[in-house]
């Protein structure tokens, strides 16, 4: 078992619900309501140092009483521990979990997989769209177990909303405004860019003559 | 997303070859051998590669098989310059989109080689994801079956295809005929491309969780 989970009770008591030790790797299940105050916790606490988020991903189980969980795969790459923490979705309420976004940049396509795959809303996520699935996909989230494998429309409707989508549509408004008009961005957009948020702009008029 | 017209290309009137102003002669049979022979011994391949098949395509395009020998070692990387679309590997629903606008942006006259199992019918990938069969999408002329066909399989294709170019006349009007489609439009009745993705083979057992 990780020490980390001892410290873990000692900081939160009853948050920490319950840890097991699965194929030598330890599972801790918290509550699903301060993930990322724990989240934030490990990876910001010296003794933890969990900086190192490997995977976020669901799990639902075959039958139909289990909660839905979120897995949240850390390492602490200095100290080469690993941790599993698992939050429980009850399938009777709201699938929502706040997002680590703010924790980990690496957090963000991972959640927009897990909210694509199996509709897991994360709150505060800057940009929950589908990552796999075109956005206008209306089938609903395919690794769910209600979800049939062949899915649920007709193979000639399946095909026709496939055609109608737009195969550019995937990109972000943001993406594409850059894309195309990369020198009159709204000022918010630019100062953003600028602060290198997604890459550097090219100063407009100035060219590289090396 | 309004669900769009159903298209009635096998109804009356479609498909029948009509023959234009000319009438087959010993010119335009002449001249066709001619065309055809150009065609067929200089087509350039538009290389669609989505999956393992693309590896065997290579395998094709190298130096032990060598495409060259039929004139195609010219890989049109850019659909306007490009007559024959391969496309080697499965197609997801996302790629629909894409595989349509690339085979309107070629220039007649144009054929298209379905390679491998999946292209062909979606192969294993009986699932939400994935048409079945290249068909349902854009016509198809040769069908490479393998899993992935070896070199030789899609060279006897090439010949195939060979074969049927020069098989072709300018008799034939609706031959080159561009058919213009909306987002979103089939190319076949619905009703056909359920029919063409019928589960077949060991696919029939697969077991539905709805």
């Amino acid at each position: 078992m990780n020490p980390t989970v001892e410290s873990l009770r000692r900081a939160f008591g009853t948050k920490i619900e319950r840890a097991l030790v699965s194929c030598g790797q330890t599972v801790v299940y918290v509550d699903r309501v301060s993930v990322r105050e724990i989240l934030r916790w490990l990876k910001e606490t010296p003794e933890e140092d969990y900086d190192f988020l490997v995977d976020v991903t669901a799990v639902e189980y075959r039958d139909p009483e289990p909660p839905l969980e979120v897995v949240y795969q850390l390492r602490s790459l200095k100290r080469g521990a690993e941790l599993r923490v698992k939050a429980e979705l009850p399938k009777d309420r709201a699938l929502e979990v706040d997002s680590v976004v703010p924790l980990w940049r690496a957090a963000d396509w991972l959640e927009r997989e897990v909210y694509d795959m199996f509709g897991i809303t994360f709150r505060d996520h800057p940009d929950l769209r589908r990552l796999l699935m075109w956005e206008t996909y209306a089938e609903g989230y395919p690794l769910r177990k209600d979800f049939p494998l062949r899915g649920r429309f007709s193979r000639a409707e399946q095909v026709r909303q496939a055609l109608a989508a737009n195969p550019e549509a995937h990109y972000s408004l943001e993406e594409l405004s850059i894309a195309q008009r990369q020198y009159d961005l709204p000022s918010d957009m630019r100062e953003r860019l600028e602060r290198g948020e997604r890459g550097t702009v090219p100063e407009p008029g100035r060219r590289d003559d090396g | 997303m309004g669900l769009g017209r159903v298209d009635d290309a096998g109804g009356a009137g479609a498909g029948r070859a009509v023959v234009g102003q000319v009438s087959p002669n010993w010119v335009t049979t002449r001249l066709d051998f001619l065309v055809n022979w150009a065609r067929s011994n200089s087509m350039w391949p538009m290389p669609f590669g989505t999956a393992c098949c693309a590896i065997e395509f290579m395998a094709t395009a190298a130096s032990r098989y060598d495409l060259s020998r039929f004139g195609m070692e010219r890989m049109g990387y850019t659909p306007r310059q490009a007559d024959v679309l391969i496309c080697a590997g499965r197609l997801p629903f996302k790629l629909a989109p894409v595989i349509r606008r690339i085979y309107e942006q070629m220039p007649q006259p144009k054929w298209v080689i379905s390679m491998g199992a999946c292209a062909s019918s979606g192969g294993i990938f009986d699932t939400y994801a994935m048409t079945q069969g290249i068909d349902t999408v854009v016509p198809v002329d040769v069908y490479v079956p393998g899993c992935p066909p070896r070199p030789e399989g899609l060279l006897y294709g090439i010949l195939l295809l060979h074969k049927k170019v020069m098989g072709e006349t300018m008799a034939d009007a609706e031959l080159r005929k561009e058919r213009w489609l909306e987002p979103g439009q089939l190319r076949i009745p619905a009703r056909l491309v359920d029919e063409l993705s019928e589960p077949f083979g060991n696919s029939i057992q697969q077991t539905r969780s709805a």
